[in-house]
Parts: structure tokens; sequence; C-alpha cells
């Protein structure tokens, strides 16, 4: 441990962020204790190339701030949206410090404060940051240990904490606490040895079930989010919006608009918008600018689009391959060839795109609903063409993000306007922007040819996806010749896709998990066998073969090759590190193609679970989420015109729809941490067409698992 | 043209200047604080704006304010009484049964109302009652939870 610094600028961690910053920095933040640490490279926190944050990144990495009053205050770049790293975080600073959880406060998303943080996604928060934010922790605890033992005048090894106080074992009396130490101080600490952080033995808030820290604020009303703001002088802002993605802005009149009193019209090359103070004015006024466009939209809509995908002559990448796809072919006994689609999807968060952007001095401040605090904030300087030390981005609560808030085009919008207009400019997107704007899961195809032999084994798999991405394509299953193989994935085919498209709640993994998995189950009902026999029998991966056990022994799952005519299904993956298995029960309706999901069983091992109740909550909400991309969910389209506009036409999963949910989560306490915001969602999909196939001896291979589409299979039976 | 709207407002009687064709959810946002009542879709779909009028559940995001002319409007934010929850409210935190919280201010209003109307529903009669409230991170059976524990407590 390095000694005391004050008021002084040793061991800078960046050569990069100049002293000056520290300095501001510090005026923003008052007294009290500052841990820094520097132990780990942020880099290693990101899953994908973070080459944004280079420069920004390892200056005030993960801190901590021990106040006068005792409160410990965790800084993060991760916002909150739901999946309750709010609480699952606290807990994590609580434990490591020994204080109470209601000792601890955390702030989250503020690019001024907090430290650089590439998004909140890829349930990335607790298996990364978490593990981060542990060891500062364990740091800050450390320092706070060595000025105690000055303070007390006793060695480290005769103190231990309790609720934040340090306390000589051999004298109770002889004493302080976190507060008292950071007293009337400014104290910088850092650390060259980082200390362990406790095993999983010595928890005693990690690991047990806490409810969620913001509820109150939640229940009360009072939970800020981006559209509660209002600063004084503050204007609504409606944009106009072209009518199609491939719309180019030719001319626009806004003399009818301009007669509602108090309305201001504001244009910047193709951003025109209407402001004034009230929102009803604003959505009177965009209906009567009038506009004309030019541009032709692709000859594709939401029937043609998967033809047009396999038409597009991508080109494929290699994602894993083993043996030889002929040799596999010339010993499989059956051949199956089937073909998977599926359409874009929503994000459809409650809580539309919004974003409050006002001056102060020369800076811009937005505040705003999105996932990716810091990248938003060098796009907005970008935007502006200001340096980005001028921007600064607040999140606040957000209201559903599901990946669709890593877009961010409506704080950029708000911080360009509030420039021209000159007042602090509100931002919320109609229900109809966030369907038109959004970055839809991409619609995709999969083709999958798979051979079996006469004892049962997978002898060959070939798999191929189109357009959507190679996430959770394993194969899992022991087959000797397979090859995955991803055409042009992602973001990478601007030409192909009509609008843009970006990750969604275990982006890719539903649609390959789905595929994946029918045709296990396809296989296993030709073979005569039960489906979770031939799975075990293809199976020598331990952690899904043990999901899969624990999934069957919680729904009490009783064997019988498919179709049993009883509506069970079966499937298993992996996302985000963690490994999920399900059982679901289902029942349809033959006459009017309705399926209703009577009930789930859901095993997860995500290796150390920080907080059971946060991820029985999240297991359930994919289970629940996920029947809207299995059953309904589709965004329907001509081109670049989004025709699917409200929620009266994109049909999200309500209380009727919910099974009966049973949950198990493994007991891998002494495992690193995984993902727990996404797993189970993938499963769904695959879930929900084995349990009909189970039902009717109908097979579902597109999504969504429409009425229409049912009836139809139904007669092919 | 603007003219003199009085209403009850959370338990208070209050009166306001105002355009009578302006929409009831932003008046109560913008001319009151009362930021608890969300706007989700402005088309009465997803009920995150629900506020209790005259006992009933409404969507304020479709409503002119000079409807509420005379009536009592209850927002989340005076459902709670000098810091005391509401049963439903301490329900919920109890459930667990919210996530991004965005529809609970909806949701709980909404089930006030149908505890108006049915103090003791069953499972079926708190779906068929909240059905038309939207939850997209999928709270839904803590909800339902909350609502069934509520009703409980609230017969006392």
């Amino acid at each position: 441990m390095k000694k005391e610094n004050t008021n002084k600028t040793a061991n800078l961690v960046s050569p990069v962020r100049p002293e000056i910053k520290r300095r501001s920095f510090f005026k923003l933040m008052g007294g009290g204790i500052f841990i820094f640490f520097n132990t780990w490279d942020p880099l290693e926190l990101m899953a994908s190339p973070a080459k944004k944050g280079k420069d920004d990144a390892p200056d005030f990495n993960a801190f901590i701030r021990i106040d006068e009053n005792g409160i410990v205050n965790g800084f993060t770049g991760k916002i909150e949206m739901g999946q309750g790293p709010v609480t699952s975080l606290v807990q994590e600073l609580a434990d490591e410090l020994d204080v109470t959880f209601d000792q601890v406060n955390l702030l989250m998303g503020d690019t001024d404060l907090c430290p650089w943080d590439d998004g909140t996604w890829g349930s990335l928060s607790t298996r990364f940051f978490g593990e981060a934010f542990r060891a500062a922790a364990a740091e800050a605890r450390a320092v706070l240990m060595q000025l105690g033992s000055e303070k007390l005048q006793v060695p480290i090894s005769q103190l231990e904490v309790k609720e934040g106080v340090i306390i000589d074992k051999n004298n109770q009396n002889n004493r302080v606490t976190y507060g008292q130490l950071a007293r009337g101080k400014k104290i910088e600490r850092y650390m060259d040895k980082k200390p362990p952080v406790k095993s999983p033995a010595e928890f005693k808030i990690i690991g047990k079930p806490h409810f969620r820290h913001d509820a109150r604020l939640k229940v009360t009303g009072q939970a800020k989010y981006t559209g509660d703001f209002h600063p004084e002088g503050m204007l609504y802002a409606r944009i106009l919006r072209p009518p199609s993605h491939a719309s180019k802005l030719v001319s626009v009149n806004t003399a009818e608009a301009e007669k509602i009193p108090g309305i201001r019209v504001v244009r910047d090359g193709d951003l025109a918008a209407v402001l004034h103070e009230l929102r009803d004015k604003v959505d009177e006024a965009i209906v009567k600018v009038k506009a004309e466009y030019s541009g032709d939209d692709m000859k594709v809509d939401d029937k043609t689009i998967h033809d047009y995908m396999l038409n597009a002559g991508a080109k494929g990448d290699i994602v894993d391959e083993a043996g030889d796809l002929a040799t596999g072919k010339s010993i499989s006994k059956t051949m199956f060839t089937s073909q998977y689609r599926g359409p874009y999807v929503a994000h459809a968060p409650i809580e539309t795109h919004s974003a409050l952007a006002y001056m102060e001095g020369d800076r811009v401040i937005v505040r705003g609903s999105t996932q990716t605090p810091y990248p938003a904030k060098e796009d907005i300087a970008s935007a502006l063409k200001i340096p980005k030390e001028k921007v600064r981005v607040i999140v606040p609560f957000v209201g559903g993000g599901f990946g669709g808030k890593s877009a961010y085009q409506q704080m950029i919008e708000a911080a360009r306007l509030t420039r021209l207009a000159g007042k602090p400019v509100m931002l919320i997107w109609t229900r109809k922007e966030e369907f038109f704007y959004d970055v839809f899961r991409p619609a995709y195809v999969i083709k999958l040819n798979s051979g079996l032999d006469s004892n049962g084994k997978i002898t060959m798999w070939d798999f191929n996806v189109y357009f959507a991405g190679s996430r959770g394509s394993d194969t899992f299953y022991d087959v000797p010749h397979r090859r995955t193989m991803a055409y042009d994935e992602g973001n990478s085919a601007p030409k192909v896709h009509p609008f843009f498209t970006g990750p969604w709640r275990a982006p890719a993994n539903g649609n390959n998990t789905l595929a994946r998995e029918s045709q296990v189950d396809i296989m296993a009902s030709a073979a005569g066998i039960d489906p979770l026999e031939f799975r075990l029998k293809n199976l020598k991966d331990e952690k899904l073969i043990a999901v899969l056990k624990a999934a069957a022994d919680k729904f009490g799952y009783i064997p019988a090759k498919g179709p049993s005519g009883r509506g069970i299904g079966i499937a298993c993956g992996s996302d985000a590190g963690t490994y999920v298995a399900a059982f679901a029960e289902v029942k349809v309706d033959k006459n009017t193609g309705h399926v209703q999901v009577i009930r789930v069983a859901c095993a997860q091992d995500m290796g150390m679970c920080v907080n059971p109740q946060g991820t029985k909550i999240q297991m359930d909400g994919c289970i629940i989420m996920g029947l809207g991309y299995t059953l309904t969910e589709e965004v329907l389209f001509t081109g670049g015109k989004v025709t699917t506009q409200s929620f009266s036409t994109y049909e999200i999963p309500r209380f009727s729809w919910v099974p009966k949910i049973e949950t198990v989560i493994l007991d891998r306490q002494n495992e690193p941490p995984q993902g727990g915001g996404e797993p189970a969602i993938v499963l769904m999909p695959g879930l929900i067409a084995n349990a009909i196939f189970d039902a009717t001896g109908a097979r579902m291979y597109d999504l969504p698992m429409t009425r229409e589409r049912l009836l139809a299979a139904l007669k092919k039976v | 043209m603007e003219q003199m709207i009085h209403f009850e407002l959370n338990g208070k009687k209050v009166e306001k200047l105002l355009d009578p064709n302006l929409i009831l959810l932003w008046v109560l946002r913008d001319q009151f604080g009362l930021t608890g009542t969300k706007f989700g879709c402005g088309e009465g779909v997803c009920g995150s704006c629900t506020v209790i009028i005259d006992n009933e559940p409404v969507r304020s995001c479709l409503l002119p304010v000079s409807d509420v002319e005379g009536k009592k409007v209850m927002t989340i934010e005076g459902l709670s009484q000098n810091d005391k929850l509401h049963p439903i409210q301490q329900a919920f935190i109890q459930h667990d049964a919210l996530q991004c919280g965005f529809c609970t201010p909806g949701m709980i209003m909404n089930a006030y109302g149908l505890l108006l109307k049915n103090p003791s529903p069953d499972r079926k009669e708190i779906l068929q009652g909240m059905e038309n409230n939207l939850c997209r991170c999928g709270a839904h059976w803590q909800i339902i939870d909350a609502i069934e524990s509520a009703s409980k407590v609230m017969k006392g």
C-alpha cells in the first residue's frame, strides 16, 4: 500500500488524462476518502473490442468514496433498466466492505462522475464489472483497515469490522467508524497489491436473496426517468419524420404549424422540429408540417425478406468445424433437412427513447434513456463538433432497454435541438417513432441439415445462419462431423436489412437455439426415442446435462417418445456463460390455433449467484418476454416503411399468457459468476415449438408461431 | 381559449387556467409536477398513464383536462398518505413486482381501481382486470401475487 496522498497527484493511473481534470473532479466530489484502483484493465471487461474506451478508460476506474457519514458510495457507468444491478452491485460492495446493505449508495451512469464503461448489455454487469467492483471494494477495505490501524494504534491483524465500524478485538471500546476516518479529510489512496476478495464461505450478503433496492421509489412514482425532469424554460420537441428509412427530405413547409401561438420551428439540414413549452402543442404542430421526400424503397417486405436474404449472395464464415460433412453424410442412416425463419422483432420498452438536453456554460448536458452513456457522449460530441469534455451524459432510471437502448439517436437529436433553440429541450419519442427507429432484432434464415445413425446417435450437423449472427449456434451435442457457418453476421449487411438492426436480449441466440433444439427434437421423434433420453445420449457437456436433469426433476418429467399428445417440450442451451434448460407444457386449441403455455420449469447454472431473488425475477422475466417473440411479435414493413406502429398491432405478452413458472438455480457459488439477464429467453421459441409438436404432431419452423401458421401446420399433420 | 378548470387532485381542490383541450397526462406531469403518471404509448393501449377518476381507472393520455372538471382525480402520488404506503404499494415491494418500474404506477393505479370494484378478486379476475396493462420486463406473476396479497391486507 502506498502512503497517503493529500492534494497531490501521485501515481496517476493514466498518462492520458490531464491533472486538471482530476482537480475539477475533486471539486465536484467534495470530501471523504477516495479509493482509486488500477489493478485491472477495463478493456478486459469488454466482450467486444473496446476501442472507443482506450483513451478514456484507465483514469477513474470503478471507484469508491467513503463519506463523512460513513456511507459507502460506489460509482459505476452501468445503468439500471430493470435487470437489477442497482441491487446486486450494492450487495457486492456491502459484503466486501463489511457494511450493511443500507450503508451503500450506488451512483450510476453519469459520465462526469463514474468510471468509463462500454455499456450495460450482454449480461456483463455481474460477470465482468461486478468482479472488478468486488476487487475494488476489497481494496477499499484494505485502505480503511490501514487508516484504522494508524488511528487506533493497533496492528491490522488485531482489527475486525462490523457494519462499517473498525474494532480492536482486544479492546471493544477502541473503535473507529469508516465515517470518522473520512471526517474533514480528502484522502486519495491507491493500491499496488491487490488484496483478495472474500471467499464464498465468508459471504454474508452475496448469495442471499435481496428484493429490489429501488422498489420504494418506483411504487410511489418518485423514481426519476428521463422524461420526469423539467428544468426552467424547457421546451418539448417533436421532429419531422420521414415515411421511410429510404426517404430523403426535399422540402419543408412549416407555415401552418407556425400559426400555433408559441410554436418555434428549428431547422438544421435534415433536422426539422417544432418546439413548445406544452407537449400537446408540439403534437398538434408536427402534423401541420408538410414535407416532400425523394428516395426509392428497397423492393422487399416482411413476406419476401427471407428469400431476399437467401438470394443476396452472402459470403459465409466458418464459426465451428470438426470432422468432414461428406463423411458424416455417408455414415448417416437418415438425413433431416430443415429451414427455420424469423422476422424482425422490436424491443418495445414501455418507456420510449427520451432525452433532455440543456447547456451549462459551454457544456451540453444530456439526460437520456440509454444503455451506453459513454458511447453516447462521444457521438453527441462528434455530432455537435465539440470536444467530448464539453458533453456530460447522465442516465437516470431507464424504463426498459433489452438492447434497444444501446442506441441513443434521441440524445443526439435533443443535443442538436438545445443548441439551436438556446433552451432546455425535452424529446420523448412517440410509440410510432419508437417502432420506426428501433434497432430491430434482425430477421433470419437458418438452414440445417443433420444426420442420424441407426443407434440414435447424431452423425452429422450442417448449420447455416443467414443475417442474424452466430451467438448460441454452438452444436453442444457430440457430433463427429459438423460445421457451423454464419452468412454476413449482424449489421455488416445494410443492403439486406432495410433499416437498422441491433442487439435484442440475447441476440441471435433464441433463433439458433430454436433451430438446434427443434432439429434435435425432430431426430428424437424419428428415432422413436424420448427427447430427453435422446439429448442425454448425444450430449457430453456436463453443464448442459446437469441443467437438463435439474429441470426435468423440477418439472416431474415422465419420459415418452414424441409426439406424445401431452404437449410437453424440452430445450436447452447457453448464453452469456450460463447454461440453461427448460421443460414446458402447453395446451393447443386445434380449432383456433391458440397456444396456452400452462407451466415452465427452468434450471440455470450461472456460476456464483449474487442475488438469487434477482435471478429468479430475471428468469421469470425472460420466460414471459420470450413468449412474445415465440408466439406473436413480428415487425411488418414494406421496404423502409415500418407499418407496425402501435401496441395494438404489435402484440406483447399479457397477464393471461403467463404460465406457472418454477426455477432452479444450481449451487455453483465457488465458480465465477455468469450472465443472468438473458439466458432463459433463448430457450422459449424452441421450447414452445417442441411442446406444440408434442401436443399435435405439427412442427413449427417459423417465428412467430401465430395462430394462422399453426392452423396451416396442423393441416399438414 | 383558456378557461378555469376545477377538480380535486389527490384529495386537494385545485383550479388552473388552462386550454381545456390539453391532455390530462401532460397537465398532471407539467402543470402539477406529478411525474409518476407515465407516457408509454399515447394511444390508451399500454396503461402506464392510468389514474383514478371518480373511483374508476382511466387512461390519462387521451383525456382532455376539461373532462375532469368537478371530478376527483388520484395519481400514484396520492396513494400513499403521509409517507405511509398503501397496501398495494407495500405488496408490490414485498413481492418484487417490478423491474424497470416504468409501468408500475399504472399497474398499481389499475389494481387500485380493480380492488375498489371487487375487493376479493380470484386470480382469474385479477388476470382479466390487469390484462390491458402492459409490462415488457415480465413481472406479471409477481404483480398478480402482489394484488392478491394486497386484497387480503385491505380486507383486514
